[in-house]
């Protein structure tokens, strides 16, 4: 008998592998949608971001007035860039969610997948931070000129450093047109990531929400998932549609709207939302350095997540008080949230400290608690 | 339909038999012991307090804050599915040539922007006409003046920034383009800003050249009151009060800030239609696909 072309011809083959006849487990909940979910928000980013890249100017003096250009004169350019900014904002619910899902259910066991991952993050939030300077206006901006000084607090290099990646003395058109290269590239670094992210996960196959082997109950990727998957493409579009289509400012801050002014400060300078846990936490430390060592460990500790696992089994659904600590650990990233748009003020300040210090503990507390519960599950029997 | 019944058969086939014990969720706290219900109490107490908390002091009304927060005002076309209402706009765009203009550019605008939206072609084409536009060079390399025409902007009032605070006592009065999104609440913002002058309460001294606004941030603004009854008289003949020519120009504004505002609403329920039937669709596919490997039973049987 002779195979199909998908099995034989060496590219479909490849493609078939991935996404056809790959054996997936057959009890993936919802949560495991988001993967998929990241790649349609992905690929809406870089289509959108190519239309806008056409008419886009990376010049201090015409920056702003290209975007105005976009929204108003450009042939539906107006939702090109509601599309563009608010896919952002979904872009980085989709990766928290994916990234939490990862932590819940131990998946983080598959550790070069995680790994990637935890650079992934990396890269989509250095992207669109790139790509939030673009506009030019008061708090694109002002946001750069706080974001790239954090680089001074490194000893000795640090100024040096600053002023290297500015192209001159202060935020200026050197550095804008730098972004806008680095963000327009950044995108297919993140998309080779992607393949690579894949690539180590089919080699592991996928985890599931009981975090046991899969291999007594396999299914077929199509026609199940990909069903599946549609579903979840179709409620993003759904959610984007919603904001982009009826309320495309409600994420944007209006500062904003006003073209970059280097001799006028806004009152208040503030990340998007996505940004807030990580700012909150930099604030929360009164030295300069350590601020930027807690935001960069913010992210870079869930790297040290699959050295402290000695749980017996991988998944939370079996580790009740770990559950408790998760939905908690959610409430402090949201309060973190919450306090970076808050004025460096009482009481402010103490609730930024103290929830910064929660958000560290997490890391500490999940692997003793499960290694509690392991000792009242296990010890009798041995 | 096939599936339908193919379902509604296989659920009646595959329905347990009574004497088969199903695990279910207890969510009941009557079991819990006398600890538990208090540690379990006692959790949900902080919880809520922890965002009471939050919600108090988000909203807290700090002494040291003397600027009015704006109420939110019923506006035509804040509703989801509403659009915006063309007359005001139009009779905005007066107010704005007659009253703003003096000091206020819109540096984004076209008079073709004009066109279909508020103005026939033609009307455009002589409001555009009204204006005189430097132009060149001519054959001779020398410039001209000409009368306006569509693809022109509207005019600045001041040849530059710096001309701008000279004729205003050192303020710069912003570009209107995008003033309603530019500040926080709007339209809202603009209409109680443009209606709230009052004397300043007891205490309060406001510099020479300013004028008190409680809606202001500091409350001392450069710019005077602009508005008042019957200062224009409207083509349509609508009575020219204040808060209608504040309402009027307010609603202008946010055309200009957002051309594409009615498009954009339509758009969306379009889509909303669409995505309606594709996901009503794609879920009765996936709930039709996974049924098999849903409802099988396997079974356990040991030798």
């Amino acid at each position: 008998m002779k195979s199909p072309l998908r099995k034989t011809h060496p590219l479909i083959s490849v493609l078939n592998n991935s996404l056809y006849d790959l054996p997936a487990p057959m009890n993936l909940s919802i949560w495991w949608n988001f993967g998929s979910l990241l790649g349609l928000c992905l690929v809406t980013q870089i289509v959108t971001g190519l239309f806008l890249a056409m008419h886009y100017n990376s010049n201090v003096d015409l920056a702003f007035y290209s975007v105005s250009h976009i929204s108003r004169d450009v042939n539906y350019g107006w939702l090109m860039r509601t599309i563009h900014a608010n896919g952002a904002s979904l872009f980085f619910v989709c990766i928290y969610l994916h990234t939490g899902r990862s932590m819940y259910y131990g998946s983080y066991l598959a550790q070069e997948t995680w790994n990637i991952g935890i650079i992934l993050l990396f890269l989509t939030m250095a992207t669109a931070f790139l790509g939030y300077v673009l506009p030019w206006g008061q708090m694109s901006f002002w946001g750069a000129t706080v974001i790239t000084n954090l680089l001074s607090a490194i000893p000795y290099i640090g100024k040096t450093l600053v002023y290297w990646l500015w192209g001159g003395f202060s935020v200026s058109n050197a550095t804008l047109s730098r972004f806008f290269v680095l963000h327009f590239v950044l995108p297919f670094v993140i998309l080779a990531l992607v393949v690579i992210h894949l690539l180590f996960l089919h080699e592991t196959g996928s985890n599931n929400p009981l975090g046991i082997s899969s291999n007594v109950s396999l299914i077929p990727f199509h026609v199940f998932y990909t069903v599946k998957d549609v579903v979840g493409f179709i409620i993003l579009l759904i959610s984007l549609t919603l904001i982009c289509l009826f309320s495309p400012n409600l994420l944007t801050d209006p500062e904003n709207y006003i073209p970059a002014n280097p001799l006028s400060t806004p009152v208040h300078i503030q990340p998007e939302w996505y940004f807030l846990f990580a700012y909150a936490i930099l604030r929360s430390i009164p030295n300069k350095l350590g601020g930027v060592i807690a935001l960069l460990m913010s992210i870079l500790i869930l790297m040290l997540i699959p050295s402290l696992h000695y749980n017996t089994m991988r998944s939370n659904s079996f580790y009740p008080m770990n559950q408790t600590l998760f939905w908690t650990f959610l409430g402090i990233f949201l309060v973190l949230t919450w306090i970076g748009k808050q004025p460096v003020e009482d009481p402010f300040i103490w609730i930024g400290q103290t929830f910064s210090t929660l958000y560290f503990m997490y890391f500490l507390m999940s692997p003793l608690s499960s290694k509690v519960w392991d000792f009242f599950l296990f010890s009798q029997k041995s | 339909m096939a599936t339908l019944v193919g379902r509604a058969s296989k659920q009646a086939l595959l329905r347990a038999h009574s004497s088969i014990i199903h695990q279910k969720a207890n969510l009941s706290f009557k079991n819990l012991s006398k600890g538990k219900k208090w540690a379990v109490a006692a959790f949900g107490t902080l919880t809520a307090g922890g965002v009471g908390l939050a919600v108090a002091l988000n909203t807290a009304v700090l002494a040291s804050d003397l600027t009015l927060h704006p109420p939110k005002y019923p506006w035509d076309h804040a509703g989801l599915l509403s659009a915006l209402d063309r007359a005001s706009v139009r009779r905005g765009y007066q107010v704005y040539k007659q009253v703003c203009a003096a000091c206020h550019s819109l540096e984004y605008m076209y008079y073709r922007n004009l066109v279909g939206e508020i103005m026939e072609e033609d009307e455009a084409k002589a409001e555009a006409a009204e204006i005189m536009v430097v132009d060149g060079p001519n054959d001779q390399g020398l410039m001209f003046e000409r009368p306006g025409k569509l693809s022109d902007k509207f005019p600045k009032p001041y040849p530059n920034d710096e001309a701008a605070r000279a004729a205003n006592n050192g303020a710069l009065p912003p570009d209107l383009t995008y003033i309603v999104n530019a500040r926080h609440g709007g339209e809202n913002y603009l209409f109680s800003i443009l209606t709230g002058y009052c004397d300043p309460p007891a205490g309060v001294e406001v510099r020479e050249g300013l004028h008190y606004n409680p809606y202001f941030p500091g409350g001392s603004i450069a710019m005077a009151q602009a508005l008042y009854n019957e200062i224009i008289e409207y083509d349509d003949g609508t009575p020219a009060t204040t808060s209608q020519l504040a309402k009027d120009v307010c609603t202008f504004l946010r055309w200009v800030a957002e051309p594409e505002h009615d498009t954009r609403k339509r758009m969306g329920i379009k889509a909303i239609m669409i995505f309606t039937v594709l996901l009503t669709s794609a879920y009765y596919m996936k709930r039709a696909k996974w049924a098999p490997l849903k409802t099988q039973k396997i079974a356990f049987k040991p030798r």
